[in-house]
């Protein structure tokens, strides 16, 4: 075995001698260009960070300018009172109603299907689930999420109205049931997670403390861990209910793109953003009154999410329980 | 107490038990009919579409003819786009997400821009497009271009890549920082040599999803005006000459895989529909990729980090 022993190597002067040590204002000249190099990227990063609020900005300008050139040609109040739409024709209509109407009622159809199946199904996960299904089973509703509208679309036009029009044979070929059942299906994993989350976020002490009073895995998820989530479980339902609202490769493909005031989802309608497909599939010119519709429409939209985003803050507010 | 009396507390007690069982029930039917459906929607493409799938499929231009129709300009123009979607979306998502975690003071405009970042990630996919249209397409005139359309969706994905990034920048433990710093790296230094170096695979997992979320959008897209048939490719992006590279395919006219699908399931002829099943079951299986890379690379990241 060989001793260890102190060569000449061991005390060599490092490989690379640091540079400038022997002059004070180099340091500082190198010190000071550090400095200099810090705060520019922290600038680069501030930028990346405001470029959101410059997102925002812009899209609040251009919906707001050209809705404003739409609105000097076409009075608000017929927007929201008239009961036709018909901005490509030449007797032109500009009822927004109409495509509120499709929206609406496609909205419903897929919010009846995604609330309840959404809410069981995080129950379930979060309270009843053994670890291995809820390890399975998350996974597999994100796929559920990650699916492109267009498919859903075509599944629900070619799958899904086929199926339908067998129990119902005089539903027609376009019509808003099958796309908001299907819509409903695709938002069932965005109610499920934020649901599930919010629930699991509840103190085991207080499930314990439901137990040890005697009550079943059922009433303890019923009445004691759903109501104290209830702020986050709201939150679920808003966010689904603007993906329903903003959905619209969906309604473009299956519902039918004819504008039509109705409530009946078994009809075909035209919903705001399938017109704006409609119009944007076609060729219309730069600053028409037919261009500008479209942001009039968007705007509409914009203002539709924001109203249940502060529905849904202030409802959040309500019931926020602190533990 | 009676043997009545306990009698009926068992029962009691049974009924409210049964339901439990009624819940677990109606509990694994809903997660059925949620996953059951994708499957059968994957089913029905891939029994509507396997026809169509060949070689050919993939280096033809779409065409009147359904039987020769082939989504070579949409594959190449989704590559494309994606392409400059990344080049966008990445580094502006992360840096600011490095601000956020790293920089940002607690103040009113550090408020301001995550109230806005969480309320960007909910505003609907069309607006974005409505956005790109007045923006990108006429104030700044690219026209209906790739560059136009890769932008579009960087903004549509930007949240996702910050929300991901800022998690994954959270979970490095702060004593990595403390280390580099106690041996005087500068803030800088230690972000990038340390902190984002740890949080990579967080990073990559949001790029990821927001990227599958990208390739699958139409809306948008369709919306800053897209064409829906294209019998030609973009001039590549390697020229024979110098400077070798050339960028003037960001601003040639394009299609996508979700529009070419879209325009084929919107012709009445059923022969389209086949066309356009295909290029579903090849849009999902893209997409489902992406994510099922994501999940198993968090997956792996949630068993292997232990700090």
């Amino acid at each position: 075995m060989r001793t260890p022993s102190i060569t000449n190597n061991d005390i060599l002067p490092p490989v690379f001698p640091l540079p400038y040590t022997h002059n004070v204002s180099d340091r500082l000249a190198r010190r000071r260009s550090r400095r200099l190099r810090e705060v520019f990227i922290e600038v680069l990063l501030f930028v990346c960070a405001a470029f959101s609020v410059l997102v925002t900005t812009g899209i609040v300008y251009i919906l707001i300018s050209e809705s404003y050139s739409f609105f000097k040609m076409v009075p608000v109040w017929d927007f929201l009172t008239d009961t036709q739409w018909t901005p490509l024709f030449d007797d032109a209509h500009y009822g927004i109603m109409v495509l509120l109407s499709g929206t609406l009622v496609s909205s419903a159809v897929a919010l009846l299907v995604a609330i309840p199946i959404g809410t069981v199904v995080a129950v379930y996960l979060s309270e009843f689930a053994p670890f291995s299904v809820r390890e399975v089973a998350k996974p597999l509703l994100e796929l559920l999420s990650g699916v492109p509208t267009v498919v859903y679309g075509f599944f629900a036009l070619l799958f899904v109205t086929p199926i339908l029009q067998h129990f119902f044979p005089e539903l027609p070929g376009f019509n808003m049931l099958s796309a908001g059942l299907v819509m409903g299906i695709m938002i069932i994993p965005y109610v499920s997670s934020v649901s599930e989350d919010a629930m699991r976020a509840v103190p085991m002490s207080m499930r314990e403390g439901s137990y040890a009073m005697g009550a079943t895995r059922f009433q303890t998820a019923v009445r004691v861990v759903a109501p104290a989530a209830l702020s986050g479980i709201t939150a679920a339902y808003i966010l689904g209910i603007s993906r329903a609202v903003g959905e619209t490769m969906i309604l473009a493909v299956a519902a039918g793109m004819q504008p039509n005031l109705t409530w009946n989802p078994a009809e075909p309608a035209a919903t705001i953003t399938s017109f704006i497909v409609q119009v944007a599939l076609g060729d219309l010119p730069h600053g028409s009154i037919g261009y500008q519709t479209i942001f009039a429409a968007g705007l509409t939209l914009m203002i539709l999410t924001l109203a249940f985003n502060v529905l849904g803050h202030w409802l959040r507010r309500r019931f926020r329980q602190a533990y | 107490m009676t043997q009545a009396r306990v009698q009926e507390i068992r029962e009691l007690i049974a009924r409210h038990k049964r339901w439990d069982v009624i819940f677990v029930a109606v509990g694994i039917l809903c997660l059925a009919i949620a996953i059951l459906t994708f499957f059968a929607l994957a089913i029905d493409m891939a029994i509507t579409g396997a026809s169509r799938l060949s070689l050919d499929f993939f280096t033809n231009f779409p065409s009147r003819r359904a039987g020769q129709a082939g989504i070579l300009s949409a594959w190449v123009g989704t590559t494309l786009v994606m392409l400059v979607t990344a080049f966008a979306a990445v580094p502006v998502g992360v840096g600011a997400a490095v601000y956020l975690e790293e920089y940002a003071r607690k103040n009113w405009i550090t408020g301001l821009i995550e109230i806005n970042i969480t309320n960007l990630a909910g505003v609907p996919s069309i607006v974005y497009g409505l956005l790109a249209l007045g923006l990108f397409v006429y104030a700044f005139g690219f026209g209906q271009s790739i560059l136009s359309a890769g932008l579009t969706l960087a903004l549509l994905i930007l949240p996702i890549v910050i929300v991901a990034t800022r998690e994954a920048i959270r979970s490095v433990p702060s004593a990595v920082r403390e280390a580099a710093y106690a041996v005087g790296a500068t803030k800088w230094q230690t972000t990038y040599d340390h902190v984002l170096r740890y949080s990579m695979p967080g990073v990559l997992t949001g790029v990821i999803i927001g990227m599958a979320r990208a390739i699958g959008e139409t809306a948008p897209i369709i919306t800053i005006g897209a064409l829906t048939f294209i019998a030609f490719l973009p001039d590549s992006p390697f020229t024979g000459e110098f400077p070798y590279i050339s960028f003037d395919w960001v601003f040639a006219p394009f299609t996508v895989m979700p529009i070419q699908m879209f325009n084929w399931t919107s012709r009445p002829d059923p022969a389209f529909h086949e066309n356009a099943a295909a290029a579903g079951l090849m849009l999902l299986l893209m997409t489902l990729s992406m994510n099922a890379l994501a999940i198993f690379l968090r997956y792996r990241l949630r068993k292997s980090i232990k700090w």
